[in-house]
């Protein structure tokens, strides 16, 4: 598609520690065009965040992306050297992260850190970077920016640092923003806030997100389209109305039926999803849900299923869209099978 | 509601925990609890809600007698716990327990689970010998662990494993009331719904009472009767959890409610949010006059001096706010 600007395919990230192979993200493919709120969600564990980092090439020793390709914008990232990196993060990909008090450096005012990526990736002088900081930091909604220009991130409350971050993040119009849990460790009247501005900017910039979370309120708040991780794999992809409103992967219905769905209305007992999540040093044989699911199969535990596609915008790696699987109601089965490689 | 579940098992009045601090200016005072009154029921679900720096959290320690309150009265049982020793405290200490928030730091890391959990029955005089560990090996079942847990080392497990010990370990006291300081914030999504499942038969088999304090709003309508929600020190309303969530009274109630996103993209709350501007405010020194003017859309002169009482709106449904009966959406 034209107006792809990512395209992640078979992804895989793996850190060497002493105690084995962690493989964190086991060959995982999706796009993002440009205008998307893409939401990955998962648990602890599941990948997204290292995805994330992927992405950036910011994943530490001992780890390293050991397969697969992240093309953008026709660019292969993985491909590159750290220096070449740099003139994509920051510029054309940038990143706020869940903490913005230990992503922001506590002896630099705002506005040196402001200025400093300014300066790093566009052609303007002290002066014209100072105004283009003020300008920024009005865009995120700071009030008195002259002024607080000039703070320390301690004197700025939770959603303010927050706020800078994401001026920093956009201070050269990237086409992607990946925002790790940017409202996770917010208030509920903040976290709105945030993701109002996040959207605004996103509009006004023409730009995409990458919007990772637990929180499936926020997702669907949000996000126009979602990855569901788990184990390092990819459960299913979705429009979030699909995703939300026929969910495809007993893993996706899982997470919905175990949290209280709506605010008004009768309350039920939830129903959680019994045992807990992989270990990521021995992952379970074939599919990593498999041990949790209430539909697993003889096949599950042997071999991961494919990924079946179930429309133009839905797929789902799950043994009961099989043709010969067993009919369970609410799933569906495909007769042709596709597999993204 | 039957008659005995209308016996406060807790009756909190004008409870003020205030720290002392330093500010630029001179020595202040941080207001984290400024004089707040409700009751909690035999057998029932208090929730307490409200943003970080609310005072929640200083509460719940605060009638554990984890702090000693600056001013009030903790009435449990027609005891008033506020002035008591600590010599005098110490049978209320098995009545009312505590479960926290991060089971990595509640944990002491040296010890086994059997010492953890055991730990509370020795002090108590409750088990000794092999009837104690015959107590720890039936609260673990109980908790959904295992008898070969007992010999292990907290490390060994996950949080949503070490959020059982903790709950275990309260458990074998034999409390009235557990005070649970956001018991589920920090497991993930499909851990939480094992725990609060947990929680609610272990209610309904020993006929506990809860304070259930957490800021995730759709968790606590969830497992609460009824719903405290505070603002920086403040009790901004108390009602049943349905009322609370159907008909909000305080401007603040009301834009909280609205902010929470919902799972339901059909139902997207941007379109009937009410944004709140600005931060909450500082606890540090607070003048007189609502603590919500600030922000509040509806404010008007007489806030800015006048501090709301808490007052009976509804049947059972208190708010603090001057206009409450007159704002109209």
């Amino acid at each position: 598609m034209s107006n792809t600007i990512l395209d992640v395919k078979n992804l895989r990230t793996t850190f060497y520690t002493h105690m084995g192979e962690v493989q964190a993200v086991r060959g995982i493919s999706f796009e993002v065009n440009q205008g998307d709120v893409l939401g990955i969600v998962g648990e602890s564990g599941s990948g997204k965040s290292v995805t994330a980092m992927s992405i950036m090439g910011l994943v530490d020793e001992p780890g390293r992306v050991s397969g697969g390709s992240i093309l953008f914008m026709g660019q292969e990232l993985t491909k590159l050297s750290d220096a070449e990196m740099n003139e994509y993060r920051g510029k054309e990909i940038s990143m706020i992260f869940q903490d913005p008090m230990t992503s922001l450096n506590p002896v630099y005012t705002i506005g040196n850190q402001l200025i400093e990526v300014i300066r790093r990736h566009t052609d303007l002088d002290k002066d014209q970077a100072h105004a283009r900081a003020i300008e920024l930091l009005q865009m995120v909604g700071i009030p008195e920016p002259e002024i607080r220009i000039k703070n320390y991130p301690h004197q700025f409350s939770g959603g303010m640092r927050q706020r800078a971050m994401i001026a920093m993040a956009i201070s050269c119009s990237p086409k992607i923003l990946i925002a790790d849990e940017p409202t996770t460790a917010l208030d509920v009247t903040i976290q709105a806030q945030i993701l109002d501005l996040m959207v605004r900017l996103k509009n006004q910039l023409h730009s995409s997100i990458i919007l990772i979370t637990h929180d499936l309120g926020v997702v669907s708040e949000v996000c126009n389209k979602v990855n569901v991780m788990y184990g390092g794999m990819l459960m299913e992809k979705a429009s979030v109305f699909e995703l939300f409103d026929s969910p495809q992967h007993p893993y996706t219905l899982g997470l919905l039926k175990s949290i209280p769905r709506d605010v008004t209305g009768e309350r039920k007992r939830l129903v959680p999803i019994e045992g807990t999540p992989p270990d990521l040093l021995k992952p379970p044989s074939g599919c990593p849900f498999s041990p949790r699911c209430p539909y697993a199969m003889g096949i599950c535990v042997r071999e991961a299923a494919p990924l079946y596609t179930l429309s133009d915008t839905h797929s789902a790696s799950c043994w009961l869209h099989h043709k010969g699987a067993p009919v369970v109601e609410g799933f569906v089965q495909v007769e042709e099978e596709s597999v993204h490689e | 509601m039957s008659d005995e579940k209308r016996t406060p098992l807790l009756s909190v009045r004008n409870l003020t925990k205030y720290f002392h601090t330093s500010t630029p200016t001179g020595p202040g005072i941080i207001a984290a609890v400024d004089g707040i009154d409700f009751d909690i029921y035999k057998g029932e679900t208090f929730g307490l809600v409200g943003e970080s720096g609310c005072g929640k959290t200083t509460t719940g320690r605060t009638i554990a007698r984890l702090y000693t309150p600056t001013d009030g009265s903790i009435l449990f049982d027609g005891v008033d716990l506020a002035t008591l020793s600590q010599r005098e405290l110490r049978p209320f200490r098995k009545r009312i327990q505590m479960i926290f928030q991060d089971p990595y730091a509640s944990l002491n890391t040296r010890m086994t689970i059997t010492d953890i959990v055991a730990e509370g029955m020795k002090v108590h005089n409750i088990a000794s010998g092999d009837e104690m560990q015959e107590r720890v090996y039936q609260m673990l079942e109980r908790v959904g662990l295992k008898r070969e847990h007992a010999s292990r080392y907290p490390h060994e497990f996950s949080g949503g494993q070490r959020q059982r010990i903790g709950i275990a370990r309260s458990l074998a006291v034999d409390p009235e009331m557990i005070i649970c300081d956001e018991p589920i914030s920090a497991l993930d999504v499909s851990i939480q719904a094992q725990v609060v499942n947990m929680l609610e038969d272990l209610q309904k088999e020993y006929g506990l009472t809860y304070l259930f304090i957490a800021h995730d709003l759709s968790m606590v309508r969830h497992i609460s009767d009824r719903i405290g929600v505070m603002y920086l020190g403040k009790m901004a309303e108390i009602a049943g959890s349905d009322e609370l969530y159907m008909n909000p009274l305080h401007p603040y109630t009301k834009s909280l409610l609205s902010s929470i996103p919902i799972a339901n993209p059909h139902k997207k709350v941007s379109d009937t949010r009410i944004m709140l501007k600005g931060d909450i405010g500082s606890p540090i020194n607070p003048k007189p006059g609502c603590r919500f003017a600030p922000r509040c859309r509806y404010v008007q002169e007489r806030c800015g001096f006048e501090t709301p009482l808490l007052r009976e709106i509804r049947p059972d449904h208190f708010c603090a706010c001057h206009f409450c009966e007159t704002i109209k959406d």
